[in-house]
């Protein structure tokens, strides 16, 4: 395997609750000590719910702001840590496209003013360089220069100001581009557009992603390998063929068996079967697997004991005591202690 | 409409209406013909809702689809007599044989959250931040009823019951803010129910929330629907939604009808090309990583702009000259099946 161009080690990122007297109340465990790896040109999605810790991930993967703890390696650059100058110039490199395109384009500049915009702050090319280098990228993403260039956000739609907010993180040639929920405030015809466009860039720039959303199904369809979160932990990682045929962890069951089926005709398990309860708080995180209390295969190990992530198939691994499909393998007696490293 | 059928039995919850499963029966119970919403904005006229007809039989799902701006929420909101001032509503909304359209206010209120009531998309700006939630249910239950404080607010609790709200009691004085967004969309279905509601309209109800929390609450609406005998009817943007949930599907495309037939036969007999980009342009797990889903391109039109012709032509991949000049008309086409279509998928020898 080549090397890695981003490495995320051991990642922990928490935020102290205070109340009016300033006084300290609890810690939000937001990002509790997750790893992972992206190659060159490949796709991770990352799947979790409201409240797991994805977007602060992204986030402190990008140093906004820095993470309490742990490794961001970016090219072999380690970003945690660096001054602010250095961060900038590894940063051009790592883009991020966010949900909504209107929130993140300012309202008063026209759309080649905007795409314009990465370039001037670092001092790309002279200025007909820089319009040629415009005009290129709306071309890219699909937008007509003559007909775009001068409108701005508010006279564009949803998915237009999206695809002005990718071509805007185009500007600098990045290898990484962190996609948070990019396609999730976008109608479905407008959305399988918006996807296509990402697909394409993908394969004629060579990019890699970091595709964050909500909906497996969506993430399924742009992903090489897919990261399954929950509660601030990675949860289960693997490759989408198997993932979703044989999903392993108890969580990653449940999101399957939400997503509605477009077929009528299809069998439904209902979600209450696989998921109960509601999200604990991520300030008193439950004991040993942060699951347990929604979980329908949970026992007493799993509140004492914190799963690590282990190999379970090829390339395919999960955080679980008891995973699903496994249990003659790996099950341990009630009580006894796990030994269950691989 | 009376408080029938309650008795503060502890925490036994009875059902509403008059029993589950009732099959379709008679006149529907809403019927909407030829419903058009206009609005006058910066001195242009925008047609929201173009000649929408169809009706909802008591007890059923009926699943009102379609994107952004296709005039499926001013349509709901014409139901309920929640449009604004500015809206100029014309056609014919009869619910129990009743015309909503022109009912003056004071009539329009017994109706309004009695017979018929809504769930709106965000829970969070639904609810009172100030008030606690029990008390904000109990005053459901008393402007729609005549229970006496104590009753209604034991009725209250049954009502969180049946919304599987956990821990009844303890939450009745809660604040919104302390509960998670599904919880709020519960409190929102329970305040909707207090009057024992005929018909339920949900506008969106799950959109704002997680998959597992939307899937919690969609199995909710629908065990609910079914034991209150209620009517209801699921508006989303979600093709999937209303495969799983709705009994039948009607797709809606810059104002107005495009297709409407049970929610097998839809899926099974895609007539309308719209609908079967909208099918096609859901991402599926048995679609393999990397694989192109088929987008069809372009906008919906601009509602400002008078139509001529079928309004999916500029985007349709069966378009003819015939589309751009003559609209198709709406009606039914094969038994329980309208579309409206020159060419429909699987029927014209030419596609």
């Amino acid at each position: 395997m080549t090397e890695p161009l981003l490495q995320v080690s051991n990642l922990i990122q928490e935020f102290t609750v205070r109340d009016r007297g300033g006084v300290k109340t609890g810690v939000v465990h937001a990002v509790s000590d997750v790893s992972f790896e992206l190659a060159p040109g490949e796709t991770l999605g990352l799947v979790g719910e409201t409240g797991s810790g994805k977007s602060t991930l992204a986030r402190a993967i990008l140093q906004a702001p820095p993470p309490k703890s742990g490794s961001v390696r970016l090219r072999g650059v380690e970003l945690v840590g660096l001054k602010r100058q250095k961060l900038t110039e590894a940063r051009r490199h790592m883009q991020m496209v966010f949900q909504d395109p209107f929130g993140s384009l300012d309202p008063k500049w026209r759309v080649h003013e905007l795409v314009e915009e990465p370039l001037i702050a670092f001092k790309v090319g002279s200025r007909g360089q820089r319009r040629t280098r415009v005009d290129e990228l709306l071309d890219l993403v699909g937008l007509d220069p003559s007909r775009f260039g001068e409108r701005r956000p508010r006279e564009l739609s949803g998915g237009q100001a999206q695809r002005v907010a990718i071509a805007r993180a185009l500007a600098l040639d990045p290898a990484l581009i962190i996609c948070d929920e990019p396609v999730s405030s976008l109608d479905v015809l407008i959305r399988a557009q918006v996807l296509n466009l990402l697909e394409r860039l993908r394969t004629e720039l060579g990019l890699a992603y970091l595709f964050i959303a909500h909906d497996l199904a969506l993430v399924k369809q742009v992903s090489d390998r897919v990261a399954v979160m929950y509660l601030g932990k990675l949860v289960e990682v693997g490759p989408p063929e198997s993932l979703y045929r044989e999903p392993l962890h108890p969580y990653t069951v449940a999101l399957l068996a939400s997503i509605p089926s477009p077929d009528p005709s299809a069998p439904r398990q209902p979600v209450a079967e696989t998921i109960r309860g509601e999200l604990p708080s991520p300030i008193d995180p439950p004991s040993g697997c942060r699951f347990r209390t929604r979980c329908p295969r949970a026992q007493d190990v799993c509140a004492t004991e914190e799963p690590s992530m282990r190999k379970l198939a090829n390339g395919h691994f999960a955080a679980c005591h008891f995973p699903v499909g496994r249990d003659d393998a790996a099950a341990p007696v009630l009580g006894s202690t796990v030994a269950s490293e691989s | 409409m009376s408080a029938n059928g309650l008795s503060p039995t502890g925490s036994e919850v009875q059902p509403l209406g008059d029993g589950g499963g009732v099959a379709p029966t008679g006149a529907p119970l809403l019927e909407i013909a030829n419903l058009r919403v206009d609005f006058h904005q910066a001195g242009r006229l925008v047609r929201a809702v173009d000649g929408l007809t169809y009706a909802v039989p008591s007890a059923r799902t009926v699943g009102l689809i379609g994107e952004s701006g296709c005039g499926k929420t001013v349509s709901s909101r014409a139901i309920m007599g929640l449009l604004p001032a500015s809206a100029h509503v014309t056609g014919s909304i009869r619910f129990e044989g009743q015309e909503l359209v022109d009912l003056p206010e004071r009539h329009m209120r017994s109706v309004r959250g009695g017979q018929i009531a809504m769930v709106f998309q965000d829970p969070s700006r639904s609810l009172n931040p100030t008030l606690r939630i029990g008390p904000q249910i109990t005053e459901a239950i008393r402007l729609h009823t005549d229970l006496p404080k104590a009753a209604a607010h034991d009725r209250a609790v049954e009502l969180m019951e049946l919304v599987r709200l956990p821990a009844a009691h303890q939450r009745f004085r809660h604040y919104p803010h302390q509960l998670s967004g599904g919880m709020r969309q519960r409190v929102m279905i329970a305040i909707a129910l207090a009057a024992e509601p005929k018909l339920l309209i949900a506008d969106e109800a799950t959109t704002a929330l997680d998959v597992t929390t939307q899937a919690q609450i969609m199995e909710l609406l629908r065990d609910l629907q079914q034991r209150l005998g209620m009517a209801l009817i699921m508006i989303s943007h979600d093709l999937g939604l209303a495969a799983s949930f709705a009994d039948e599907v009607l797709v809606m495309y810059a104002g107005r009808g495009v297709e409407h037939a049970p929610t097998r036969k839809l899926f099974e007999h895609v007539r309308m090309p719209y609908t079967r980009a909208l099918l096609d342009a859901i991402p599926r797990l048995e679609n393999a990583p990397h694989s192109p889903l088929a987008a069809v391109p372009g906008q919906p039109p601009d509602l400002a702009h008078e139509q001529v012709g079928c309004p999916f032509s500029p985007r349709c991949p069966n378009v003819t000259d015939k589309c751009r000049e003559q609209a198709p008309p709406f009606k039914e086409q094969e038994p329980d099946h309208q579309w409206a279509c020159w060419h429909p998928c699987g029927l014209d020898e030419r596609v």
